[in-house]
Formats: structure tokens, C-alpha cells, sequence
């Protein structure tokens, strides 16, 4: 994938890194977002804490220098919010987001194996110092400390002793922390040492260590875990600072966290297991199994005093089994997320589900080839067979079901986006807007959700930009200041559909007409319905603000998107009411791989036209049918001519029939709101078909979308409609119509096959 | 050799076409791997005999009726389901300019690999496998710059009768193939 890390022993892990990255990101921007809003509580700050945290040190693995120095600033930033010491307003949020982008750069540029300007990211950096050093004391001196190595860890009861870094202002608090990591901890990929260095950070530590666990050399397994600690640390943070740096580890320790007193009395104990059960219903379960596991159920805790007397270094194995109810729920959000993908998610490449959904795909094939076969052996209908053809017939489609599902994923992914554009394009057009979204889990196949970004942020733009009035044009309509902006999805009828409304001014049609004459996009003297004139938006070259901005309106906005919708198989359109409001309303299949077609019968071959390309389909009689100067064929209906065109005579059968009125007339909507008549033989009926690429193995033809494979094994051309209306018939030789003359009217006919397809046929 | 042609057809894609004929004894795999000896499968195309590298061979089947594509060159048969793939069947006749072959079901598909590429070449019958030195492999004579002269990648000569060795890769070089058929769309 990046040329640049093939001989990089890491390149994989660089990878996987890089995708959590995009997902942490992902999830960051929603939650910024949330912050923006008001709507967050503690617990979204500390999932943005976590985003930064898990990408620092992810980064420090690889040493990507400058994401790590800029998360771990940012990181400082998100403490101060998250202990409520900076109030949350418009310019820290906006910092939030400088900052949030910023990483997102950095992110990109590390994976594409670029190093940034020296001076870029400076001015996020420089907002981020800026609130630091605002608040007093909070300038943390980590910074010298991380560089300095902890050096004596194999030493018997070694004393690590590191400077302290603290100004001692406030209450300094003193904590005993018996840290003891089970034998897992390094095979799940997590290092004492570090956690140690982080303890450091935060103030002056004693430590202790208990080596009485590390067997013989023989004996030593590099991979499990010996040593045991004994922290005395005296920081000016507080006891959800201590918490945090075991945040990630909490399931791979025994760990104790004791307060003492100034005086080294002990003032109060806080005992944490790593699971305050009660505080997380979904942790809960965790608390369960994990302490099943390591066999440390108490169902009578002991009391506090009892526990303290315990601790002593040798014993911090002893693993305390009080759920302090005083614990802040702080840690319970994050372990159970960094336990939960152990059980509850998998990654897996996109390629390998793309195999099973196509090993699938053959089985209904074969299955509905077998079935074809039993009923027509005339095999009594109750028989075993045909009922355990039934039966399979069930378990097949509901495996397709699933295996389909396992590309679904919910449209969140693009919605979170949204807030960020709204606010963005917002303040640059002085409006006031609320954007609501509706049906973010509603579940749609993943190359859809790739698609969706563009055409959803181009739209979003133009209700913002051409949709919704300024705050003093609202209140002069008698609305509210403040805009508001719909976002929703649902799933109808085996599609998705995506609804963005707006409570502006609606379309205004007059402009709208009066430009797409001048424009040359509607005739003179043309007469159309407010519908058909607000979807004129849709059309090319169409822009109805009254300056061109440089956010939509660069005359190509909506017709872009439209063309991006239809790429998809979907369908985009919009109804407006003057003065109210309008909505536009996206119809998208749920997948790219399946596709609902018309099989068609055209000469003696079959094809299929995609559902949503056609709006109807006709038997013109011959008087409806006209011929023009270059042989061309058109059709009158309902006082329109319509170009007609022969399938068959389009791939080369110069013997087909070029009369519509002897056949059936498919009208299809191409590309930009053509129409064309598609002249066929036949329908044959309409189906799902699985959507198989020409290109794997051999090239893109011209006028054929893709493949697919019918149930009887064969394989059928998908039309691609937008290049059959683009074509030209290939001249034809012989005298016109020659053929036509010997059918009889108004008859179902298959063509004289051609002397290629003779030869086929036969062979 | 018919026989083996319908059987081949349940033969997984992975399957070693090396495992097939009766030269199979008689080959040492340890010269085959030092690279001294070579083994191509041999097939007819009218009264001319063609071979090709045994390792690009991924199956050989018996001929079946194809979907045609339409705007593509005459050889292009059509394409065909191969256990969900849809794969490209080139009529080798006429790609040497003889023809179109008048396909019957004892006619056979040689399904090759090409790169990534899977395509199927319509012969009229599979006959052999052939285990060769490298040293009996002999130049192709420089007559004349003849259309199908790239296409070969040696002669050799097994009975007195002239193998021409394919070089398949020359034949459907697909990035040349659509640069023609662009051309000649134009």
C-alpha cells in the first residue's frame, strides 16, 4: 500500500496503527463536535483524552517525533478540561479543532512517510501553550523527565529516585502504589517501564522493587511478567491522574492505590481491582469473568483498615478485592473499551469478506440451479428432497443475508463529519445554524459510505449556502435566528434513504427558471411544474446565488452530486416550498455488489438494465415510431420524441430488427436526465444479480457496465446505459429494415441469429 | 484427452496440471526445479502444434457456449463462469489470423493465468505434456517482422513433428490489446 514501508520490518503494524488512527479520529471529531454543542459530560472529554492518549503512544512506538510532541501537548490542553479548569467556550473550542486537525495532518503526513514544515502546526501549538500557561501551575515539566532512563530495574529492592518536578503549591498528595503486573501483561503488549515513566511525570516517586518472583534464568519466560513494584509518589495531581496512567493496563495488574497523609499516615484507602463493577453496566460482565479468572472473588471485602495493614511490599500480589465505592468512574469507560475488541470486534481485510460474499453469491447460483433441477424431475413435491431443498434454499439466503451485512456499517461515519462542515461554512457565511442528525445507525454497505462523504458535504453546503437566510433575513421572515439543518437516514424499502431539510427559504423558482433559460438549460418558451423547476437545480451549469462563493456555487455543485448519485445506482431529487424550507431527498441501493436489473432478451442474447435507470416500458405501435435522414429511429410518446435505439443492433447483430413497434421499448433515464428508448426482443423478468467486474480479468467494453452470473450458470452483460446513449450505432451495410418486413406484428420475436452467434449456438 | 477435459472442470483452482499425462514418471522434479528441465502442455491449433508453460496452466475444460461481449475484437469469444469469476475466452485461430474456430464441445479451453489475470484459450485438442531440457529449446528463425513472430518463444521438436513454444504473456499483453482496440476505435 505505501511503497515507502514495504522493507519496513514494521510496515504492518504501521498499518494497523494508522487505521485505528483514522477510527480514533473519527470518533474524535464526533465528540469535539458534541463539546461544541454543550451536550457532553465527563465522559466525552475522557474519550477524547483517550483518542490523543492512544495515538501518543502509538506514535512514540514508531517514533513519529512531532505527532508525539504535539499529542502530548494537546494532551495537556484536554487534562486542564477534563478537570474542569478551563471553562468550555468558543475559542477553546475552536483551538479543539485547530488542534484536532492539526494531528489529523500529522497523522496523514507520518503515513505517508512525509515530514511536515518545522513550523507547521506552531499556531494550534501556540493556542495550546497559550490556555497552559493561563493556568497557573499547570505548566507540567514532563518533558524533562521522560528523556531520564530508569536504569536499576534488575536490581534487588533498587531505589529509583527522580527529581522533583513539581512547584509545590496546592495540597501535595502522597500515594503507595503496589503495582503488580500479571504474567500477560507484556503479551498484550503493554511495558511497565513506560507506565513507571509516566508515574514519574507527575511528581517525586520512590521506588521500590520486588524481584522475588523472577525464577532461574532456565526457568525464565522472556515473555511473562516477574517483577512487582512499591510507588511512593507525592504529586500535586490528583488520585484520577494516578488512575489514568494504570488506564490501560488495569486488566493486566494486580494494582493498589493507597492515599496517605502528610505525615505518612494513611488517610484514606482506595482500593482498585481495575473494575468498579457498578459503575459500568456493560463492565459489569468483565468484572465477572476477570476476577473469575484470576480466582480473586471476595464476597466479603474486608474491611479498609484490614486491607491497609496488608500492604506491605511482599504481599502486593494479594490482590484487594474491595470495589471502593469512592473509585471515580474515570477508569471503568476506558479499560472496558480496551478489553471489549478482544470478544466483541475483529479487523478483517476487506478483501477476504469480499471473497466469502462472492463463495456465497456461487452458492445461491448452484442452489437455485439444483432446485431448477428437482422440480423438474418431477420428484414428488413432499419428497425429502424437495423438502431439504426448501430448507437449504432458507439457510442460504439467510447466510447471503449475513455475509452481506458484515461489509454494513452504520452511516455515523459520515454523519460525524457533518457538524464539522456546518460549523466551518457557517462562520464563513455568517449564519446561524443547528444541524440535527437523525438515523446515524442506520447500516449500509461500506462502498456506499466511501461514496456518500462527497455528495453529502456538497449538499449540506448548499442548504447552508443558498438554502438558509442570514439571521437578519430570518428574523425579518419571522423565524427563528437560528437555522436548523436535518440530517437523517433510514432504510425503505431495501434502500437507504438520506433526507437533508431545511428551514430556509425554499427555492426561489422565478430565479431559477428565469436562469436556466438564460442559460439555455430549459427552452424559451418552456411551461414546467414548480417540481420539475426546482430539480432544474440538478441540471449543469446552475447557480443560483447571487455571488458565486467559493463554497458551493461554483455552477457545478448539484450537478456533480447528481452524477455522484447515480453512479451509485441511486436517484437524487428535491421539493421545496417557498418561504419554508427545502429537502433533498437521496434514494441509495444498500450495496454496490447487488444490484435489482431487468433481464431483457435482445437478439438471442440476454442482458440486464439496471431498475433504477428505467421508467417504463412501452409497445409503441408502428404509427407512434418515425424514422430520421441517418436511419436513426425515434418513438412519440406523449407528445416527446425519443430516440430509440436496438440493443442488439448496437453490439453488432446487423440482422436484428430496427423497428420498435415490433418489439418492446425500454425507456432508461441516462446521465444528466436523457432519456432513451432501448429497443429489446423480451423481458425476461426482474432480478437481484450479483454485480461481477469485466476488468478483473479482462478490460472495460464499451456500452457493458459489469457482469453477472444468472441461475443457470450463465453469464450476463449489465448495460451501462450513460455510454449506450453516448454510442453510435455501427454503420450498417446491408438495406434497412430488410428483415423487419417477414415479422409478423406486434410478436414477441427472436432475431435471426447472426452467423457469429450461429456458430455459437451450434458449437 | 477429452475425457480428462470434463473431469477437469471439478478440478480446483489450485490444482497442478503437472499431475496430469504420462511424462509425469519420467521427470525428475529436482531438474525441473534446477530450471534444466521444462515442461510445457501441448495443444493443437489446426495442423500446427503449440505448447505452453505447464505453470501458467490453471485447467483445461471442454468447450462451452460463451456470452459474447460485443465492441471487442473478433478473437474475444466471449466470457464464461468460471465457479464465479467471469473469464475472458480468446480464440487462438483466429488470434493468428486464421479464423474464427467452428467451436464444438469437444474443442477445448486451456484456462491460463496471465499475471493476476485469469483467461481461457480455445483450442481444438490438448495433447501432451511435454518435459524438456532448456538446451532443446531452438531460436525462432528470423524470417521477416511476421504478427504472430513475438508471440513465440522458441521451437523445439518432439517426434520430428514442430512444437512452437507460446509465449503467452506476448499474446495477450492486455495493455497493448486496449491500446489497439482504442485505436481502432478511433
Amino acid at each position: 500500500m505505501l511503497p515507502a514501508m514495504t522493507d519496513d520490518p514494521f510496515a504492518q503494524f504501521k498499518l494497523t496503527f494508522f487505521e485505528e488512527c483514522t477510527e480514533l479520529l473519527t470518533d474524535m471529531e464526533q465528540n469535539l463536535g458534541l463539546v461544541e454543542s454543550g451536550s457532553f459530560d465527563n465522559e466525552t472529554l475522557h474519550a477524547i483524552f483517550r483518542a490523543v492518549h492512544s495515538i501518543k503512544a502509538g506514535a512514540d512506538a514508531f517514533s513519529f517525533k512531532r505527532m508525539v510532541a504535539f499529542t502530548h501537548r494537546f494532551e495537556f490542553l484536554l487534562d486542564l478540561l477534563r478537570e474542569e479548569k478551563l471553562a468550555v467556550d468558543e475559542p477553546l473550542v475552536d483551538t479543539l479543532f485547530k488542534s484536532f486537525d492539526v494531528l489529523s495532518d500529522l497523522v496523514s503526513f507520518a503515513q505517508n512517510g512525509e515530514e511536515p514544515d518545522a513550523e507547521y502546526g506552531q499556531d494550534a501549538l501556540a493556542a495550546i501553550e497559550g490556555y497552559l500557561s493561563g493556568d497557573v501551575g499547570s505548566q507540567p515539566a514532563a518533558e524533562a523527565t521522560t528523556d531520564k532512563p530508569v536504569v536499576e530495574e534488575k536490581t534487588d529492592q533498587a531505589v529509583v529516585e527522580t527529581a522533583d518536578v513539581q512547584s509545590k503549591e496546592e495540597g501535595i498528595n502522597h500515594f503507595r502504589i503496589e503495582f503488580t503486573p500479571k504474567e500477560a501483561m507484556y503479551r498484550h503488549a503493554n511495558e511497565p517501564l513506560l507506565i513507571i515513566r509516566e508515574l514519574m511525570e507527575l511528581g517525586e516517586i520512590t521506588t521500590t522493587i520486588d524481584t522475588e518472583r523472577l525464577p532461574e534464568l532456565a526457568k525464565l519466560e522472556p515473555e511473562d511478567a516477574y517483577f512487582s513494584w512499591v510507588f511512593e509518589l507525592k504529586t500535586r495531581y490528583g488520585r484520577d491522574d494516578v488512575d489514568e496512567v494504570f488506564e490501560f493496563v488495569i486488566d493486566d495488574c494486580d494494582l493498589t492505590i493507597v492515599t496517605l497523609g502528610d505525615d505518612n499516615e494513611v488517610v484514606s484507602v482506595d482500593v482498585s481491582p481495575g473494575h468498579a463493577g457498578d459503575d459500568d453496566d456493560d463492565f459489569g460482565f468483565f468484572v465477572d469473568d476477570e476476577a473469575l479468572k484470576s480466582g480473586v472473588v471476595d464476597a466479603n471485602p474486608k474491611p479498609v483498615e484490614e486491607v491497609v495493614a496488608e500492604t506491605k511490599p511482599a504481599e502486593v500480589k494479594a490482590p484487594a478485592a474491595a470495589p471502593a465505592a469512592t473509585t471515580p468512574a474515570a477508569p471503568t469507560g476506558p479499560t472496558a473499551k480496551a478489553a471489549m475488541p478482544k470478544s466483541a470486534s475483529i479487523r478483517v481485510d476487506v478483501d477476504r469478506v469480499d471473497r466469502l460474499v462472492n463463495m456465497v453469491g456461487e452458492l445461491v447460483i448452484t442452489q437455485s440451479m439444483l432446485a431448477q433441477e428437482v422440480n423438474n424431475s418431477a420428484m414428488d413435491q413432499s419428497s425429502n428432497v424437495t423438502n431439504g431443498m426448501e430448507e437449504l434454499s432458507m439457510h442460504i439466503r439467510e447466510l447471503q443475508e449475513n455475509v452481506m451485512s458484515i461489509r454494513m456499517q452504520p452511516v455515523k461515519s459520515v454523519f460525524a463529519r457533518m457538524p464539522r462542515i456546518v460549523r466551518d461554512v457557517s462562520k464563513k457565511v455568517g449564519k446561524k445554524v443547528k444541524l440535527i442528525t437523525e438515523g446515524e445507525t442506520t447500516e449500509v454497505d461500506k462502498t456506499v459510505i466511501e461514496e456518500l462523504a462527497d455528495p453529502l458535504t456538497h449538499m449540506i453546503r448548499n442548504s447552508l449556502d443558498h438554502g438558509l437566510e442570514t439571521p437578519e433575513e430570518r428574523l425579518a421572515a419571522g423565524k427563528g435566528e437560528e437555522g436548523t439543518i436535518r440530517l437523517s437516514a433510514e432504510h425503505r424499502g431495501g434502500r437507504i434513504v438520506i433526507e437533508i431539510t431545511d428551514d430556509g427559504r425554499g427555492i426561489n423558482r422565478e430565479k431559477v427558471l428565469s436562469l436556466a433559460k438564460e442559460k439555455g438549460v430549459v427552452a424559451e418558451d418552456a411551461s414546467l411544474s414548480d417540481e420539475e423547476i426546482d430539480n432544474l437545480i440538478f441540471a449543469p451549469g446552475f447557480s443560483t446565488a447571487d455571488e458565486v462563493t467559493d463554497l458551493s456555487g461554483r455552477g457545478v455543485g448539484m450537478d456533480v452530486v447528481r452524477r455522484n448519485i447515480q453512479a451509485l445506482g441511486g436517484r437524487v431529487s428535491v421539493t421545496s416550498t417557498p418561504g419554508v424550507g427545502a429537502r433533498f431527498q437521496l434514494t441509495l441501493p444498500l450495496t454496490l455488489a447487488v444490484l435489482d436489473g431487468m433481464i431483457v432478451g435482445a437478439s438471442d442474447e440476454k442482458y440486464v438494465i439496471p431498475i433504477n435507470n428505467i421508467i417504463e416500458t412501452v409497445r409503441p405501435p408502428s404509427s407512434d415510431v418515425e424514422t430520421l435522414i441517418d436511419g436513426n429511429k425515434v418513438i412519440r410518446i406523449r407528445g416527446e420524441y425519443i430516440r430509440v435505439v436496438s440493443v442488439a443492433r448496437m453490439f453488432g447483430d446487423v440482422n436484428a430488427s430496427n423497428d420498435p413497434s415490433k418489439g418492446l421499448v425500454v425507456l432508461v433515464e441516462a446521465d444528466g436526465g436523457k432519456v432513451i428508448g432501448l429497443h429489446v426482443d423480451m423481458l425476461a423478468g426482474q432480478q437481484q444479480v450479483v454485480i461481477k467486474s469485466l476488468e478483473t480479468n479482462y478490460r472495460a467494453v464499451k456500452g457493458i457496465a459489469s457482469a453477472t452470473i444468472l441461475g443457470d450458470g450463465s453469464v450476463c452483460l449489465i448495460l451501462d446505459i450513460d455510454a449506450l446513449a453516448r454510442m453510435e450505432v455501427p454503420k450498417i451495410k446491408k438495406p434497412e429494415l430488410m428483415a423487419d418486413s417477414f415479422v409478423p406484428k406486434q410478436t414477441e420475436q427472436t432475431e435471426m441469429p447472426s452467423a457469429e452467434h450461429l456458430e455459437a449456438v451450434t458449437a | 484427452m477429452t475425457d480428462d477435459v470434463a473431469e477437469g472442470q471439478q478440478v480446483p483452482a489450485g490444482f497442478d496440471p503437472r499431475l496430469l499425462g504420462k511424462a509425469q514418471s519420467d521427470v525428475d522434479e529436482q531438474d525441473v526445479q534446477r530450471g534444466k528441465l521444462v515442461q510445457y502442455v501441448s495443444f493443437k491449433v489446426d495442423d500446427s502444434e503449440y505448447g505452453i508453460d505447464i505453470m501458467a496452466v490453471r485447467e483445461i475444460q471442454g468447450w462451452v457456449t460463451v456470452t459474447t461481449l460485443p465492441n471487442t475484437p473478433e478473437y474475444v469469444r466471449g466470457v464464461l463462469n468460471l465457479r464465479g469469476t467471469i473469464v475472458p475466452i480468446f480464440d487462438l485461430r483466429c488470434r493468428f489470423g486464421n479464423g474464427l474456430t467452428d467451436a464444438t464441445p469437444l474443442h477445448v479451453v486451456i484456462i491460463v493465468a496471465v499475471g493476476e489475470r485469469i483467461m481461457g484459450l480455445l483450442v481444438d485438442a490438448v495433447s501432451d505434456i511435454l518435459t524438456i531440457g532448456t538446451e532443446e529449446i531452438l531460436p525462432v528463425p528470423e524470417i521477416e517482422a511476421r504478427s504472430d513472430q513475438r508471440f513465440l518463444n522458441g521451437l523445439i521438436t518432439v517426434q520430428d513433428r514442430m512444437v512452437a513454444l507460446l509465449q503467452i504473456e506476448k499474446l495477450f499483453d492486455i495493455d497493448e490489446l486496449v491500446a489497439r482496440v482504442g485505436a481502432a476505435a478511433e
